[in-house]
């Protein structure tokens, strides 16, 4: 009971996502410590341990084996497994360059072979596994149908499908126009910025940390912690209303979070200067409106200027500009998730009347 | 009797499994399909890579470390082999499914109940959600391997536009069994072009586009009434994302498949080290 409640406890998102975080960051900065062979097996033994274990918990059970949730349960293994396994890669390929030796791939590069048989009995393989897995899967697992569709009874939670729950989870700290619609739209643009913004010429075509760490960890930020840790949260961990529930807990719809979130304008105008709110919203928001723009606008030419200098050096005003935008954009929602669980700040700008928060 | 023992030998070794496999890779009809027949030496082997339309996606040789598995994870080519999967099992339920009101439900229901063998429908969603993994862990190990960077950043790209499809299509699929699972996740993810700045009735700017007391972008002509064909999700959004999962998007992220392999091979071949 107890360990149940300490889990429960410990996988509430504001503590998820921060030990997430800081654990990747840590295992990318003493990368030979965490991606070995032990390791792995280790980690991967505790997994299924865990998840062998907690099935045990009818509450556990009954979200783990939704029909719909199965191939999340999947991925939560599969992501971390390539993980490790891209990285101990990566290990493995940063000491060989420092011993001077040649790449796991050059040993083979020069090497010719013919595609039949090599790859195309490899893809023959392949198919047979995957058409065998998909039949056993789809012979033990029905597909789910639930009651006939009926506009005037939502069901709660009413979730997303389970690949866009990462942008639901994001609503939680974001108005929809962000949220659903500028975030995935910048999403998508950054993606493609990617090889025209990383000139680094170094790292194409093998696995390495060394030689792309700014990258890597960049990229490892974004896809683990905000791609696939939220779209896990907000599968397995959300209930009724978008509550937070931990693993072990009973989905129950009258379960009550305390929702006293305050905007920017209240902290400044009232609790600050201990005036009332002004009527005009422009002047009511200006604070948010200077946070907002000296985010974009300030935060870019000091860090030409000092962290990421050589950056700005080496990719020239354009594209250190173009970079920096997506960067900020990126860890705007780190920022406003940690404003939140700090100061229950609900906007930094807040005009409901023209639908412009943030 | 002698001569008989004779003729049944001849006949037996005639008909045995090796001889008729002869026959047959000599025949007519089979030196018409199969031009070089079994690849037995490499100069078959390598003109069976350049006679076939399928094999020849492939160049006759590659890089022995661009085909490790350890490299590409299998991913991109599970991610295809995935799509045709749900192509053929797709095609299969388009027999059976009427995209009404009256009967999607009705006719997904009858087919776990009626159709002998149903298991289609598990394997097109199974299938489906294996896709939207294999499709993010390949993105995945192209970044980690550093193979978006110079010649392929235009194919990255590419990659990214299917990525995209590759999500549209499953979700213009889920609304289609038409139950609360279909028509509430498809609200709650529409509900957000409702959003859009400018072009939705809720979004950031767009009370500025207005015309005196009219305004241009009201909840019957913003960005979700574009998505769903109406103010909620029904009949018509049905249709709408019928015909975009059936047709539309397949057809297009099927073209942007053809454009992505084909660039592979002018970018060199699967990436690997200078
Ligand atoms: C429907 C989706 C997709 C299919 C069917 C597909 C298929 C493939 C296949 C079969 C390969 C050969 C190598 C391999 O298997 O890894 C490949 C390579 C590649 N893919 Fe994709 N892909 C898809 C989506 C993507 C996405 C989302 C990206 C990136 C955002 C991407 C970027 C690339 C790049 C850059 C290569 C070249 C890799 C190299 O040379 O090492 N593809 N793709």
């Amino acid at each position: 009971m107890f360990i149940k409640d300490f889990i429960n406890a410990i996988t509430a998102p504001y503590f998820l996502i921060t030990a997430a975080a800081i654990l990747l960051l840590v295992s990318l900065k003493y990368p030979d410590k965490f991606y070995t062979s032990k390791s792995g097996a280790i980690v991967f033994a505790c997994m299924f341990g865990f998840l062998g274990i907690s099935v045990l918990d009818p509450n556990f059970r009954l979200i783990v084996t939704k029909a719909d949730n199965v191939p999340i349960v999947g991925m939560l293994f599969l992501v971390p497994f390539f993980t490790w396994f891209a990285l101990r890669e990566a290990v493995r390929n940063d000491k060989r360059i420092a011993e001077g030796k040649p790449l796991v791939e050059q040993e083979e590069t020069a090497d010719k072979v013919l595609t039949w048989p090599d790859l195309v009995y490899t893809e023959l393989i392949c198919m047979v596994v995957l058409t065998v897995v998909l039949i056993g899967w789809s012979m033990a697992l029905q597909a789910p149908l639930e009651e006939p569709a009926n506009p005037s009874s939502s069901p709660n939670p009413s979730k997303a499908p389970w690949y866009f729950l990462g942008l639901q989870e994001m609503l939680v700290y974001f108005d929809p126009w962000l949220a659903g619609v500028v975030f995935p739209g910048l999403i998508i643009v950054g993606l493609m910025a990617i090889p025209y913004i990383d000139t680094n010429p170094k790292g194409n075509g093998y696995f390495t940390l060394r030689e792309r760490r700014w990258e890597i960890t960049t990229f490892l930020f974004g896809f683990l912690i905000l791609w696939i840790l939220l779209v896990i949260l907000g599968t397995f961990l959300r209930g009724p209303n978008w509550n937070f529930f931990g693993p072990y807990e009973f989905w129950d719809i009258h379960k009550l979070e305390a929702l006293v979130n305050v905007n920017l304008s209240e902290y400044i105008w009232v609790k600050g200067l201990g005036m009332g709110l002004p009527k005009n919203p422009i002047i009511r928001e200006i604070f948010g409106f200077l946070v907002v723009l000296g985010y974009f606008l300030l935060i870019p030419p000091l860090l030409a200027k000092t962290w990421l200098k050589r950056f700005y050096q080496t990719l020239g005003p354009i594209r250190f500009h173009v970079m920096t935008f997506l960067l900020l954009a990126m860890t705007a929602l780190p920022i406003k998730m940690v404003l939140r669980w700090l100061f229950n700040l609900k906007y930094i700008i807040g005009i409901p009347e023209y639908f412009f928060n943030i | 009797m002698a001569n008989f023992k004779d003729w049944l030998k001849e006949t037996f070794k005639a008909l045995s499994p090796a001889r008729v496999g002869e026959y047959i890779q000599e025949s007519q009809v089979y030196r018409s399909i199969f031009r070089v027949g079994v690849p037995d030496s490499d100069r078959k082997r390598m003109l069976v890579m350049l006679g076939n339309v399928f094999l020849h996606l492939h160049p006759v040789k590659v890089r022995k470390s661009g085909i490790r598995m350890r490299y590409t994870w299998c991913m991109g080519g599970i991610t295809f082999f995935l799509f045709l999967s749900l192509t053929f099992t797709g095609l299969l339920l388009m027999f059976y499914y009427r995209p009404t009101l009256e009967y999607a439900y009705v006719d997904i229901r009858d087919l776990r109940e009626q159709v002998p063998l149903g298991i289609m429908r598990e394997i097109h969603r199974w299938g489906a959600h294996a896709m939207v993994i294999a499709v993010w862990l390949h993105m995945y190990r192209v970044f980690m391997t550093g193979s978006y960077k110079p010649p392929r950043e235009f194919n990255w790209n590419v990659g990214v536009i299917l990525l995209v499809l590759t999500l549209l299509l499953s979700f213009t699929g889920y609304l289609l069994p038409w139950d609360q699972l279909a028509i509430w996740a498809i609200t709650v993810g529409s509900n957000m072009a409702r959003a859009t700045p400018f072009a939705g009735h809720e979004g950031p700017g767009s009370a500025l586009l207005k015309l005196g007391d009219i305004a241009f972008v009201n909840n019957q002509s913003d960005m979700r009434f574009a998505l769903l064909g109406g103010r909620f999700v029904g009949e018509a959004a049905l249709l709408r994302f019928y015909v975009l999962h059936c047709v539309g998007l397949p057809l297009v992220a099927g073209f942007l498949m053809a454009i992505h392999f084909w660039r592979i091979r002018r970018d060199g071949g699967i990436s690997g080290p200078l």
